[in-house]
């Protein structure tokens, strides 16, 4: 049996090197699709009631906006996916771990560029391109972490990958022993976008679908890369029905029950073009032709470039759309999937668009309907039937291999009519073509979960009994292959990044473990070719390797551009070397109250020198804000632009214990200068002992105190209590309390 | 081309609107059935090497020796017996277990000749 590994702890990093250890014992605790648990009378959180979320998260981190209200995180109704394929799982499953964190519970890994054309199982652990290398020793190590994050925040996470190539059913029956949740399968999709013969295509399926089913594999299918291959994506909506239809009843005569089968269904238009009059008649169309079936709301990647705003609000607009009609599951897709392959923290805005998209429109539909009668009945009437057309013209020509050798699919045309730009393949052509073969009279496979005819020996109903059982079974029968590359391989990248991960070594990364990316934000006063080249030596001047400007907005033809250049640095940062300031530990509030009663604490403040500002200060004072007078602090404020004598002399009159001065102007250094000068009058007064003095503003830091003579001094983010904590402190220090 | 495919759609679309939305969506599903059907019968009655190597995977046979054993019962024309069936058919002609065949099959792949012959 499998040691079980100690629960994560949430401030600890995940210990890669432990989970590579005893992979050969590894069984997945669970097997099967999970969905999130929706109470169907809402959830309470904080102070709202939700209509459309699922239970929350035992740990989470909310949107940033979160902290206003409880810390509350609603979690959208639907499962959420992140794609995660760096090309290095021990790496990706780190950011695996950081998206849970953030709500998503379907995790996507992307195969390595070429392996669907691999004519079999790929082993060990090499590093991929464009993806991840799937092999039993990569989605062990990924689940058993996984195992353990989804303890971590308290809800299932669903593992997902490819059923696609020509090794399909290899892959199928991998995935099934070792409990992948959820799969891509779709023999269009080899046949179009793979070039594999379309026979071999189809046969492989239906044994790969068979598989998938036995182990409650959820999937879902490839149409929607017709709409991101199209030239016009919008205009072969009827197509992306077809397609749908086609791997829909292939998987139901395949034997796959219709729960397990999902529509990857993207929005397919995009601003500047009027989205709605596209995406929604379609969205509507595709709901109601397939309502036995679930729905992957997927974000349109075909017009997303290098702005990362851009691609965020075009899936804000998305999940709108999932929300005014239906998804079982909500995909995401990273904003900077345009320009690079994803970074860590755009997994996580990814899924932040989503969150805060649902959170905001929760309970929407109770408020609002669509309306179903007028152009968007007509719109949606209008694409079912091109689609059945679609359809009726299939058969007439022959059938599905018929249609595909004539070009009808991946047209860039809105049907019927064509642009003669369709992807035609041929029955005797592509990768493996030829290699189907009849199966003979008494043809026998003696495992679970095998499609077709069987001619099992007599006696036998359990089809493995035969054999003594199979590895869908009992898994005790897999056996396991550890490395077959000394070189190219996990534990060999391990080494070279252990004093990242494990030693006090420190560098950014946004991929890799110190792979040493930063960006860099600027905006140049110059046109788009000066600017770039600005760019780029402003980068290498600043130390960074290997600079490139990865997004370029014209703010103006002559007048300037904002850019994004990302670059390596090559340094590294020490631990040791680094001075982390001591966090103040707050006097606790029954504490604070009775020293403030017991010196009858009262404090003269206001905005010193030539500056208007108020508000901040108005904050730190007023109860209204959590001010000082909320725990019993009696105050005078004398305004703003006030002289610091007019301050020493008011706190002499009132016989205050405090002055608090707000400083926001920090030309020509005045901030320091009045706190200087404000110790200084004290102590002039022969007052120094008897008062405390505090400064705050938007320039001050807390380690100014020192040098400016002042007993506390405070930035942004200062609250009320931060202020009496700290005047208490010092008058404990000086005996008064 | 494409102005007869636009006629055609027209004459279709003309019998398509006198149908409700629910018969609509009945011809939809029945078509692509129409569609997917003889395909599931290809399916059923055809295998592959890697259909038969995922076979000898659940039959706890790795995927380095899968590919050879495969492979080698295709050579001699035994696929369509099933590859499983060509093991355990070894296996019980050898007394010996059906990973043993595997080997015995990569080590030498006459042991395959006349396999089915005698029965």
């Amino acid at each position: 049996m499998t040691k079980k590994m100690q629960p994560l702890d949430p401030n600890k990093k995940l210990d890669i090197e432990a989970i590579l250890e005893n992979l050969e014992d590894y069984r997945p605790p669970r097997k099967g699709w999970t969905w999130r648990v929706v109470p169907e009378e809402g959830v309470d959180m904080g102070p709202f009631h939700y209509r459309d979320m699922a239970e929350p998260l035992k740990r989470s981190i909310g949107l940033p906006a979160s902290k206003y209200f409880d810390n509350i995180d609603p979690q959208p109704k639907p499962v959420v996916t992140t794609e995660i394929a760096s090309g290095r799982f021990e790496d990706d499953i780190r950011r695996m771990r950081m998206g849970a964190w953030h709500g998503a519970d379907h995790l996507m890994v992307i195969r390595h560029t070429g392996q669907s054309h691999i004519d079999g199982l790929m082993e060990g652990t090499p590093e991929g391109v464009g993806g991840v290398p799937i092999t039993r020793k990569q989605i062990r190590a990924s689940r058993k972490a996984i195992d353990l994050i989804e303890e971590e925040v308290g809800r299932p996470i669903n593992f997902h990958s490819y059923v696609s190539g020509v090794a399909g059913p290899e892959v199928a029956v991998l995935f099934a022993e070792e409990g992948i949740n959820g799969a891509h399968q779709d023999p269009q999709y080899n046949v179009l976008y793979r070039n594999i013969n379309m026979y071999r295509s189809f046969v492989d399926a239906a044994e790969a679908k068979k598989v998938m089913s036995s182990a409650g594999i959820f999937q879902i299918d490839g149409a929607h890369n017709a709409n991101a291959t199209a030239k016009a994506g919008w205009l072969v909506m009827p197509e992306l029905l077809v397609q749908h239809g086609i791997n829909c009843a292939y998987s139901v005569r395949s034997g796959m029950p219709k729960d397990l089968i999902g529509l990857s269904t993207v929005p397919p238009n995009s601003p500047p073009a009027p989205k709605f009059w596209y995406d929604l008649p379609y969205a509507v169309a595709l709901r109601e032709i397939f309502s036995d079936f679930k729905m992957r709301a997927q974000q349109n990647t075909r017009y997303i470039e290098s702005s990362i705003e851009e691609a965020i609000r075009t899936h804000t607009i998305d999940t709108i759309i999932s929300m005014l009609t239906s998804a079982d599951i909500q995909s995401t897709i990273t904003p900077d999937e345009g320009r690079n392959v994803p970074w860590h923290y755009n997994n996580i805005r990814g899924v932040q668009t989503v969150k805060q998209t649902w959170a905001a429109m929760d309970g929407l539909n109770e408020m609002i309907q669509i309306k179903r009668d007028g152009p968007l009945g007509d719109m949606v009437r209008d694409i079912k039937e091109r689609a059945v057309a679609f359809l009726e013209e299939i058969l007439e020509v022959g059938g599905y291999f018929a249609a595909v050798e004539k070009g009808f699919f991946v047209d860039s045309a809105q049907y019927p009519e064509r642009s003669g730009d369709g992807i035609a393949r041929q029955g005797d052509g592509g990768v493996a073509a030829g290699s189907i073969i009849e199966r003979d009279p008494d043809y026998l496979a003696p495992v679970c979960a095998h499609f077709g005819d069987n001619h099992l020996p007599d006696g036998i109903t359990h089809a493995c009994d035969a054999i003594g059982g199979c590895t869908l079974c009992n898994p005790d029968l897999i056996t396991y292959i550890d490395e077959f590359d000394p070189e190219d391989n996990v534990h060999k990248r391990l080494e070279k990044t252990w004093d990242y991960r494990k030693g006090n070594l420190i560098r950014p990364e946004v991929e890799w473990a110190g792979d040493g990316t930063v960006l860099v934000e600027m905006m140049i006063p110059e046109n788009e070719d000066y600017a770039r080249e600005a760019g780029l030596e402003i980068a290498r001047r600043m130390g960074l390797e290997d600079p490139q400007v990865i997004n370029l907005m014209v703010l103006h033809p002559a007048e300037g551009c904002f850019l994004e250049v990302k670059g390596q640095v090559t340094f590294d940062i020490d631990r040791r070397d680094l001075k982390i300031p001591e966090k103040v530990v707050l006097l606790s509030e029954e504490e604070i109250r009775a020293a403030v009663k017991k010196t009858n604490l009262t404090v003269v403040a206001g905005t010193v020198g030539e500056d208007e500002h108020s508000v901040g200060l108005r904050e730190i004072l007023d109860i209204k804000h959590g001010g000082i007078e909320t725990y019993g602090v009696k105050y005078h404020y004398l305004g703003t632009s006030v002289p610091i004598e007019k301050m020493v002399d008011a706190a002499i009159e009132t016989g205050s214990q405090a002055i608090l001065i707000s400083t926001i102007i920090s030309h020509g250094d005045v901030h320091r200068i009045n706190m200087r000068k404000l110790d200084e009058l004290c102590r002039e007064k022969g007052i120094r002992d008897k008062v405390v003095l505090i400064a705050g503003g938007t320039q001050v830091s807390a380690d100014m105190a020192a040098e400016t003579g002042m007993d506390a001094t405070f930035g942004r983010g200062c609250k009320g209590i931060n202020v009496v904590d700290a005047i208490v402190k010092v008058l404990k220090e000086r005996g008064v309390v | 081309m494409t102005d007869e495919r636009i006629k055609q759609f027209e004459v279709r679309h003309e019998r398509l609107k006198t149908l409700s939305d629910d018969e609509l969506k009945a011809h939809f599903w029945d078509l692509c059935y129409q569609v997917v059907d003889p395909i599931i019968d290809l399916a059923r009655t055809h295998t592959s090497p890697s259909i038969e190597r995922s076979i000898l995977l659940r039959m706890g046979i790795n995927s380095a020796k899968s590919h050879g054993i495969v492979d080698a019962i295709h050579q001699a024309g035994l696929l369509g017996k099933g590859a499983g069936h060509v093991l355990l058919k070894l296996s019980q002609k050898l007394d010996i277990d059906v990973k043993a065949a595997g080997d015995a099959i990569l080590e030498n792949k006459e042991v395959l000749n006349g396999l089915f012959e005698e029965a």
